[in-house]
């Protein structure tokens, strides 16, 4: 999106963001298994990160179960995201697919998986995403579906292309699908964003980057699998997720123990 | 109902990590019907309701919050169709996203204990833009004889406690939530 002089002006260089991220993932947090809430090269986050370590808390029973959804919640045909309009979308059209499973290994079953993404020129289909690029007519961008038996989900969609936004100048998101995952406990609850194996964008993205472990990082990544791929019909990524209620670490120390 | 296993202490696979929700969630997770755990009007029938904040004090028009409770006599109900709802079956599940001037808004019932003695409460998990990964906190009940045994209230400091207490008032149940500063809801790490 071209903004005016005035906002280029204001907005950080990519230079000074790469700078923040270099210095953020070599200082003592890294390695950290999720993503820095304080994370100043995503601007956004400045004054809405807490500013409190979080409180260790034994969960109790309703924390220990998680909400049901079952079929009479999803349609089947809300996991091929191509299908939903009259016309075929636009793009490269690919199957994503994985498995949903816990700590141990064991297949999480019946959860609900939701996702959400641009299409393939990068555009939301959102009031608030104007950026210059078309919307297509065939092209909504959501989908949702129950894992299976063996904890697998199952979706056909576009690649989602990549998209500016005003982070700082000439600020691109790598290309990504947004994904919302129940677990059998709330605790487990996640919500993630899936990105694409070589993405040039991604060290550049402090949304990502706020991951400061590159093999954390790397569990965000889908790889692509040529047995998924179907003849003249789509490409093929498999990406796998985790879920474990334990996945949250103190940002800082205690300092406010009675 | 089967409670889910406690946590495993060496778990052999690592959690996938989480990211924001990001600014363009409006046309994907909020649905009809979504913050209505029940019929409003019908007897028990609450409203939950509140603003949230950023650090400059500003209302956040791009948060999202779920709720996950038990019915009023403390059973958790393990039941499909929250998305999808009949309007007779509880779920105890909810959704709601701010509105423009960062307010949410369910109707809901008010939760009974889960235990004898327990004090009681709604699970909240939290997403917003800006906000890297979700969070987790409880909004229990005012008033209630058994918040001064609960285990997490009585280690919080006494300026924090409250940050985890709705208010009652003509309506039902305010919680707002500050994502920093002062009052700076609490959030919790599950161990």
């Amino acid at each position: 999106m071209s903004a005016s002089p005035s906002q280029q002006r204001i907005l950080p260089s990519q230079q000074q963001i790469s700078r923040e991220i270099g210095e953020l993932a070599a200082a003592p947090a890294r390695g950290v298994p999720q993503p820095l809430l304080d994370y100043p090269p995503y601007r956004s986050s400045l004054l809405r990160h807490p500013t409190k370590a979080l409180r260790h808390a034994v969960p109790e029973l309703i924390e220990r179960t998680a909400p049901v959804f079952g079929e009479r919640d999803i349609d089947a045909v809300e996991a091929d995201l191509t299908i939903q309009h009259s016309g075929e979308p636009l793009g490269e059209r690919m199957v994503v697919t994985g498995r949903v499973v816990d700590a141990d290994g064991r297949p999480v079953r019946g959860q609900l998986v939701e996702i959400w993404q641009a299409n393939a020129a990068g555009r939301y289909l959102h009031n608030h995403d104007q950026h210059h690029a078309p919307i297509d007519p065939n092209f909504t961008g959501v989908g949702r579906c129950l894992t299976d038996d063996d904890g697998q989900y199952r979706f056909i969609t576009i690649k989602p292309g990549p998209y500016p936004w005003r982070n700082h100048d000439n600020a691109w998101r790598p290309a990504h699908i947004h994904f919302s995952l129940f677990g059998r406990a709330f605790t487990e609850r996640l919500v993630t964003q899936m990105y694409f194996p070589a993405d040039p964008l991604m060290p550049y993205d402090p949304i990502s980057q706020s991951i400061t472990d590159p093999a954390v990082l790397a569990r965000l990544i889908a790889r692509y699998d040529h047995t998924l791929s179907m003849p003249e019909t789509m490409t093929g990524y498999r990406w796998d997720i985790v879920l474990s209620g334990s996945r949250r670490t103190a940002m800082e120390p205690e300092e406010d123990q009675p | 109902m089967t409670p889910a296993p406690e946590p495993t202490l060496n778990p052999t696979l690592k959690p996938t990590p989480g990211q924001t929700v990001g600014p363009f969630f409006g046309f994907a997770l909020p649905y009809e019907q979504g913050p209505e755990l029940v019929t409003a009007g019908v007897a028990g029938a609450i409203r939950l309701y509140g603003t949230i904040r950023d650090g400059a004090g500003t209302p956040i028009p791009d948060a999202l919050l779920e709720i996950w409770q038990p019915d009023a006599d403390g059973n958790i109900i393990e039941r499909p169709g929250s998305l999808q709802r009949d309007g007779w079956t509880f779920t105890g599940f909810g959704r709601a996203a701010t509105a423009r001037d960062g307010s949410y808004n369910f109707t809901t019932i008010e939760p009974g204990p889960t235990a004898a003695g327990a004090a009681p409460f709604i699970a909240l998990t939290f997403f917003a833009r800006g906000l890297l990964d979700c969070l987790f906190t409880r909004i229990y009940l005012p008033d209630h004889p058994a918040l001064q045994n609960d285990p997490l209230l009585t280690a919080l400091p006494p300026d924090r406690r409250q940050s985890m207490i709705a208010i009652r008032d003509d309506h039902g149940l305010r919680f707002d939530v500050c994502l920093q500063g002062e009052a700076e809801t609490v959030w919790l790490a599950f161990a």
